[in-house]
């Protein structure tokens, strides 16, 4: 790795189109605010859903009538209203523009300091360009390739239509209607999503990534994605967009099920860049997202992310270790500025025998920023020999933000084994003196030392998206020690 | 290379460097000695640029530049290199990655492209060889979990590697072993030039039997307050500081 530098990574990234993805259409029809039963009829009826998938629908939504926004978790905002949101238009209501030059210049330096190529940044912002054909014909020749090996990767609705048994399976069976607030509210209204399933013994010979098609159709409000890897398989699956996400839609509820079984492992990354807000802390997306996998015997899940985009960020990716001897890893890296806020961590529930977990999280606030970590460690009585280790570490950049652990274990076998190791640390105006003084700017030097920091994270995301996430990171962090 | 000239620096309003005099050309090596708190670490901080002190008078060119009025890190990339007397760790940061970053900031600076990948490696090769620092320790984060010598060894691969016009070494003496001060020692030798020069801060004259001063200068109370050459040190070595002090004492 020694001769091979992020500056070179990223050279090749700039030159280098995504290369995977598909076109879904973009629906554009709005339907009034609002959210009671007739507007979910509508909703089913607009996407001509079966009959099952719309009482799946009614029933989240009485059970959601019933519930209360959650409010344990340590940040403050503004409730979302939530009658007064449209539940059914273009899934993204990502701006367009008429040409490159109306472009926020501030949003192409953020580009281009990420390294993304000219042609991809006007499709990311929404520029209209001749590059649908090409995206096609690449969409094509990876779906073939994906069908040669019978793995499914398609839009939630697809998947609906065309594989109904899979969905009525395996949908809310990991994460169930009556879960949370949030994951009821998106059982009922979700719009779309992804669909993914690898059959015995394939491993995906690619990372699957809906990076490419969440940037050309958008994303929803209230995203579904499910993955199942059958017995023995393998899928490394990357969800986000490094790129800057300017969206109208405040509040984002997402749910996403991951079922690993016999012997599968899957291995889920996400960068998450949202609108965190101006620098007044006005604005930004709510992200509100229930992420939890189950894993069979000798299973794998891992979640990695890195986080530094929303406002207000609620969102725990957790693992279910039903099978014996099946393995749980979480990865995260969350970064808060101004006025940002972030309530984040995992849950590992050992339920099998010999079951194992890591926990490495990272939190990094800078400005007035407030961080925590909230982590569930839960040995059930018959997960004989489990094991979990965690390190939570934070790192604060200025006086003024803060951050919080926040780690519940609750153990009912005596024959488990668990570790918990934090640390809290400010980054050190010596370190940053002794790389100036070889040279480097104070900006690079932010850089160089907070990915040093996060780097067991990092190390844990494919090669291209954990260059363009050290670069988030720089940018996130830009000017902001004090 | 360097001159400086009646500078007064000061900490949270006490003032450290009251006047200080300098002046130190290419290819030669200066060692400055002093007793504790004499303003030692002061002066190789306020030069590398620490924004802690204050310069309340005096000036300082460096090679035909104010170097007050340069950021500590176009003060670096204008070829001025301090040896840490507490070299600092970096947590997951690799040594090489750590470099090769400083290396080309520095070559931007020039307007040189940056060094590519192969070259890069064969200077890492090149410079642990010279300085005896185990190869091993190039890969490994910055300082981290290093002894106290291969710290100090460090300082100078980085040393090597940078090439700067003027290097001060701050108390890189202290804490080394025969051995490793040995070794350290051959380093800095070996990059002796007849365009570069240094400044060796030092508490003991120890390190000056194997880095040979030209000049050697007393700082006491924020002043150099005598100047001579190798036997200086010898003499301060047999004496003590108190003559000076008393010398000084006197004056006043």
């Amino acid at each position: 790795m020694a001769n091979y530098t992020e500056n070179e990574l990223a050279k090749d990234l700039q030159n280098q189109e995504y290369k995977y993805g598909f076109v879904s259409d973009i629906e554009s029809d709005k339907i009034p605010i609002g959210l009671n039963e007739d507007i979910i009829r509508l909703i089913s009826a607009k996407k001509n859903e079966p009959e099952w998938l719309l009482e799946y629908r009614l029933k989240a939504f009485q059970i959601w009538s019933s519930m209360k926004e959650p409010s344990w978790a340590h940040v403050n905002y503004e409730i979302p209203k939530y009658q007064e949101i449209t539940y059914y238009s273009a899934p993204k209501q990502s701006k367009k523009y008429d040409s490159w030059d109306d472009v926020d210049p501030e949003m192409k330096e953020t580009m281009k300091k990420l390294g993304i190529s000219l042609e991809e940044q006007k499709r990311l912002t929404g520029v209209a360009v001749d590059f649908v054909m090409d995206s096609v014909s690449v969409a094509t020749s990876f779906k073939e390739k994906l069908g040669e090996l019978g793995i499914i990767f398609c839009s939630f609705s697809d998947a609906v239509r065309e594989h109904p048994d899979l969905v009525k399976k395996y949908m809310g069976s990991v994460i169930p209607t009556t879960d949370n607030f949030y994951a009821a509210l998106n059982s009922a209204v979700f719009t779309d999503g992804s669909f993914c399933y690898i059959p015995k013994g394939v491993r995906c010979p690619m990372e699957l990534s809906t990076y490419f098609r969440i940037n050309e159709g958008g994303t929803g409000q209230f995203e579904r994605t499910l993955v199942i890897a059958d017995e023995g398989s393998y899928v490394s699956y990357l969800e986000g967009c490094t790129a800057p996400q300017r969206d109208e839609n405040q509040l984002h509820a997402a749910v996403v099920e991951l079922v690993a079984l016999e012997k599968a492992e899957i291995k889920y990354s996400t960068v998450q860049n949202w609108y965190p807000g101006d620098k007044e802390g006005k604005g930004g997306v709510y992200n509100f997202v229930t992420k939890r996998g189950i894993c069979e015997r000798d299973a794998k899940i891992s979640w990695t992310q890195v986080e530094t985009g929303s406002a207000v960020t609620w969102k725990y990716p957790s693992c279910i270790l039903k099978g014996d001897n099946s393995i749980g890893e979480f990865y995260s890296v969350a970064v808060t500025n101004n006025y940002q806020q972030a309530d984040t961590g995992t849950k590992m529930i050992h339920l099998g025998k010999n079951t194992k977990s890591t926990i490495i999280s990272k939190g990094i606030s800078a400005g007035k920023s407030q961080n925590s970590y909230r982590g569930l460690v839960q040995i059930h009585k018959n997960a004989h020999n489990a094991r979990n280790f965690s390190q939570c570490d934070s790192l604060l950049m200025t006086n003024q933000c803060g951050a919080n652990t926040f780690p519940y274990i609750e153990c009912k076998n005596s024959s488990a084994k668990i570790e918990h190791e934090a640390t809290t640390s400010k980054i050190g105006e010596d370190q940053l003196f002794y790389c100036m003084q070889r040279g480097i700017s104070e900006e690079k030097a932010i850089s160089l030392i907070v990915n040093g920091y996060c780097k067991e994270v990092l190390n844990q995301l494919p090669m291209e998206f954990a260059v363009e996430a050290q670069k988030l990171l720089a940018i996130s962090l830009e000017g902001s020690v004090g | 290379m360097i001159k400086i000239n009646n500078l007064h620096a000061s900490i949270e309003e006490k003032e450290i460097l009251k006047g200080l005099n300098l002046t130190v050309n290419a290819g030669e090596v200066h060692a400055i000695m002093g007793p504790n708190g004499a303003g030692k670490s002061t002066l190789s901080s306020v030069l590398a640029g620490r924004e802690e002190y204050k310069i309340t008078d005096g000036s300082v060119e460096f090679d035909g530049k104010n170097l007050l009025e340069l950021s500590t890190e176009d003060r670096a990339r204008e070829g001025l290199f301090l040896a840490f007397q507490y070299p600092i760790e970096i947590p997951g940061v690799s040594n090489v990655n750590f470099l090769r970053t400083a290396l080309n900031e520095i070559r931007e600076y020039k307007g040189l492209d940056a060094i590519s990948a192969k070259d890069f490696m064969a200077l890492v090769r090149q410079k642990t060889a010279l300085v005896g620092l185990d190869s091993k320790l190039a890969t490994r984060s910055v300082n981290e979990g290093f002894s106290g010598g291969e710290k100090k060894r460090n300082e100078i691969f980085q040393m090597a590697m940078l090439e700067p016009k003027l290097a001060i070494l701050d108390e890189t003496d202290s804490g080394l072993d025969i051995d490793a001060l040995r070794i350290v020692s051959d380093g800095v030798n070996s990059l002796k030039s007849k365009d570069n020069a240094i400044i060796v801060i030092t508490h003991y004259q120890r390190l000056l039997d194997y880095i040979i001063p030209d000049y050697v200068h007393v700082l006491f109370d924020g002043k150099i307050v005598k100047s001579g050459q190798k036997d200086l040190a010898l003499k301060l070595e047999e004496h003590g500081y108190d003559w000076i002090k008393e010398e000084f004492a006197t004056r006043k």
